[in-house]
């Protein structure tokens, strides 16, 4: 399939033209997805704003939403006997309250970055003396590949194999978002492969009960250019609905496979996101009949008390509240050579993000 | 994180795997999420599964109806100059 249409400069061009050309007044937009934060940052979509238009990045870098008990608990996991931790690389470098993933892979804890969880179902098959944890972090996209292992876990016979299920769910944290009077959202870039799974429906109610406009946007420079687009004409025209701009890999109705096999393998309970606190619905602990695969079960462990980052203001720079640069430590103490919060450590991050491809506070 | 990469379905194999070629790698992914996904389907793949089909028909209906946004602007571009 040819995407290069969708950097075409040309098209890029007559899409910043129309948007100057709408009518929106002031309006700040939020995207909540850390690839939208680093196809933004990456390709400069900020400078060809309108200067009514700000972009806001939101609570979208899974890695970065995580709180600090569940890197410890994490920990906790690798420091048990005949434990292997198996993780997604994004989650090494993050800090918790005393160390991280790969503070402890040094001091001789068995972590492994994975690919895929159902390398660490076959990690699990091969080494049948030990219990391999997967620490499951991430948004609908993600939670249905682990669903999926869990289920192929259950039907391979796999017994030495868990999930310690730190997922979280996007909509209810949109609504926290709405409801936070410290930001004015005036329309939400919807994160386009957590739609891909869920659809549009689960957005309804921010147009319906909040009249806050919403576009489920794409990835390419021209994906977010139209979906800032259709969102301005939405301001501009007094309307607010859930509009799909991302067609090629979005149904209105999602995949129905996936929607079914997480609703097999979890059920919804509290979340705790860093900077928002707990938002109830939006975490999935896994059901009863897959108890043997919960890691919180089968290792039980308890972590340290946690200690939060002196003067880090990741909670602030997640809700939109504070921009990275406007953080006392962005750039200066807080590096992605030497990162002191998660946005910064995380690829995805937004400090990082701003860090990397602008040249906000480092003068 | 919820990177998905488009990938086209080469050749299906036993237990809902299929090989795919990820811009010219090959690559093992499960279709157990995409149990529809065939031969020659692009797909978007995210940490060793597919999770969506792609609908190539879309794509080109976008880029499509931007283009033509494109070509009206130019005319009136010139139409202006003229």
């Amino acid at each position: 399939m040819d995407l290069s249409g969708f950097r075409d400069p040309q098209i890029a061009r007559t899409l910043i033209d129309a948007l100057h050309a709408v009518d929106s007044g002031p309006v700040k937009f939020m995207e909540v997805c850390g690839t939208h934060t680093m196809a933004i940052a990456k390709n400069g979509l900020r400078d060809v704003m309108p200067e009514s238009i700000t972009l806001l990045s939101g609570p979208g870098c899974p890695v970065c939403v995580t709180p600090n008990v569940d890197i410890d608990t994490a920990i906790e996991f690798a420091k048990q006997p005949n434990v292997i931790v198996t993780t997604f690389g994004d989650m090494m470098k993050v800090p918790g309250s005393y160390s991280s993933l790969s503070g402890e892979k040094a001091e001789g804890r068995d972590i492994r970055i994975v690919y895929s969880p159902l390398d660490a179902l076959d990690m699990a098959e091969k080494n049948p003396g030990s219990h391999v944890v997967f620490i499951g972090v991430g948004f609908e996209t993600t939670v249905p590949v682990i669903a999926s292992t869990i289920d192929q876990a259950a039907k391979r016979g796999i017994d030495n194999f868990s999930v310690f299920s730190a997922h979280k769910t996007v909509p209810e944290a949109l609504r926290a978002l709405v409801n936070d009077p410290d930001v004015e959202i005036g329309g939400f870039i919807l994160p386009g492969h957590v739609s891909t799974i869920i659809g549009r429906k689960p957005y309804d109610f921010l147009a319906e009960e909040y009249s806050v406009p919403s576009v489920i946007t794409g990835f390419e420079p021209i994906d977010v250019l139209q979906g800032v687009l259709m969102l301005a004409e939405q301001v501009a025209d007094g309307r607010a609905e859930v509009e799909i701009a991302y067609t090629r890999a979005v149904p209105p109705a999602g995949n129905p496979a996936a929607i079914e096999k997480i609703e097999k393998v979890f059920e919804p309970c509290d979340a705790d996101w860093r900077g928002i606190g707990v938002i109830p619905g939006t975490g999935l602990a896994l059901r009863e009949e897959y108890a043997a695969y919960d890691a919180l079960k089968r290792v039980p462990v308890t972590p340290p008390e946690t200690k939060e980052i002196k003067g880090c203001q990741c909670g602030e720079v997640l809700r939109g509240v504070t921009l990275p640069f406007e953080c006392k430590l962005f750039a200066k103490t807080c590096t992605p050579e030497h990162p002191i919060g998660p946005c910064m450590v995380s690829s995805e991050g937004s400090c990082a993000a701003y860090y990397r491809y602008t040249d906000y506070g480092k003068q | 994180m919820c990177l998905a990469i488009p990938a086209k379905v080469k050749e299906l194999g036993e237990n809902n795997m299929a090989e795919v070629d990820i811009m010219g790698v090959s690559r093992h992914v499960s279709l157990d999420l995409v149990p529809e996904a065939k031969t020659d389907d692009w797909v978007l793949v995210h940490a060793g599964f597919a999770i969506q089909i792609v609908d190539e028909e879309y794509a080109n209906e976008t880029l499509e109806i931007l283009k033509e946004m494109s070509i009206v602007e130019d005319e009136a571009g010139l139409a202006e100059g003229a």
